[in-house]
């Protein structure tokens, strides 16, 4: 694939039915959003995949950088008492 | 489709109007699908070649929607004829002289613009077309309308993201899409004229006359044309005749040959 300047790039999420969140499916260029949207069907729903898109320009994500994963993730990693498992679950209680 | 018709000159034996015709509905399908079909091949020779994967992927995905109506309408088409003939005969085993798709979608490949500029064309006929058969008294014929213009609606979409794109982007790309329409202006009104088949399909309401629906495209298309900045082009000085004839121009015998060597060199080859 061809760079070209000025075809931005783009992430697309796909909700792959109703009821589930939209999930990161990869990503794409195109001149702008409009034909990202069109694009992401064509790549990214071709096989009955989803029943909905969103497109966002990569530039407009805001990520953490690799070299802040120690303070940003590594804290939570001892702290078991966060983890909702000291709790009796009745047992006719289906979905927790 | 009910209304009162003018038929064009029959050159052709064609039956009453309320009668049964197989010469004349297999026509009328054929027809229909040599124009998806032969437009499919030219799609397919996109692959690669787009400005982009992510076009290669749209052109592909277009041309594959235009394969499958043409395979639901060769099958009913040879059922219709009733000589055991099936979508695979009808597709690889006809010669130049049987197929009955129009001049436009057999023209070579041109540049990006020339293809948008053809899609926006056939895609808006198609649509207006499909949009009539719905209701054709012909059920397998109505049912593949039914599925194939949620398909054609996004053909024509497409043409009509590119076109303004390239009639308001830059000034080369406005001169080539400018360009594109004024080359592909000769093959527009085979689209809507009328043929016998055409001309029987509609007085039994199976079919849609062509020329019903010139009106609505043209409108259709001057509208994304004058979005993109640009202008229809002038009437051109010639123009193109004969594919409902089985009269076609050099591009398609080249096209057969690149379509059906490999189901003539190995019939019934699969995969």
């Amino acid at each position: 694939m061809s760079q070209q300047p000025g075809w931005p790039l783009f992430e697309v999420f796909v909700r792959a039915k109703r009821g589930l969140s939209h999930v990161h499916a990869g990503s794409l260029h195109a001149p702008d959003a409009p034909m990202a949207l069109r694009n992401a069907r064509d790549i990214y729903t071709r096989r009955q995949e989803g029943v909905s898109l969103w497109v966002v320009k990569s530039e407009d994500i805001t990520a953490n950088s690799p070299d802040e994963r120690d303070s940003f993730f590594d804290p939570a990693g001892d702290k078991a008492y966060r983890h909702p498992t000291f709790y009796d679950v009745p047992e006719d209680v289906e979905y927790l | 489709m009910n209304e009162q018709v003018t038929r064009t000159t029959p050159d052709q034996t064609v039956a009453t109007p309320t009668g049964t015709s197989p010469t004349a509905h297999t026509a009328y399908l054929l027809g229909l699908a040599d124009d998806a079909l032969i437009y499919a091949q030219r799609l397919g020779g996109w692959l690669t070649r787009a400005p982009q994967i992510e076009e290669d992927m749209a052109l592909g995905n277009i041309g594959l929607d235009l394969l499958g109506q043409a395979r639901s309408l060769l099958t009913h088409a040879g059922g219709i004829e009733g000589q055991g003939r099936d979508e695979d005969d009808l597709a690889y085993l006809r010669d130049e002289r049987e197929f009955r798709n129009v001049h436009l979608v057999e023209q070579p490949r041109g540049d990006f613009a020339l293809e948008m500029a053809r899609m926006l064309w056939f895609a808006t006929y198609q649509h207006e077309l499909y949009a009539a058969l719905v209701t054709s008294r012909d059920e397998v014929l109505a049912g593949v309308a039914g599925k194939a213009i949620k398909e054609v609606s996004y053909h024509r979409d497409h043409a009509a993201q590119w076109v303004p794109r390239l009639g308001d982007g830059t000034q080369e790309s406005h001169a080539r899409m400018q360009q594109a329409l004024v080359e592909i202006s000769p093959y527009v009104a085979e689209l809507t004229d009328d043929d016998p088949a055409s001309g029987w399909a509609a007085e039994s309401g199976i079919g849609v006359l062509p020329s019903a629906l010139a009106g609505t495209v043209h409108a259709h298309v001057t509208g994304v044309v004058e979005q993109a900045t640009l202008t229809m082009p002038d009437e051109p000085r010639w123009r193109s005749r004969g594919g409902r004839q089985s009269v076609h121009s050099e591009a398609m015998g080249f096209l057969l040959a690149e379509m059906q060597h490999l189901h003539r060199s190995h019939p019934g080859a699969t995969w």
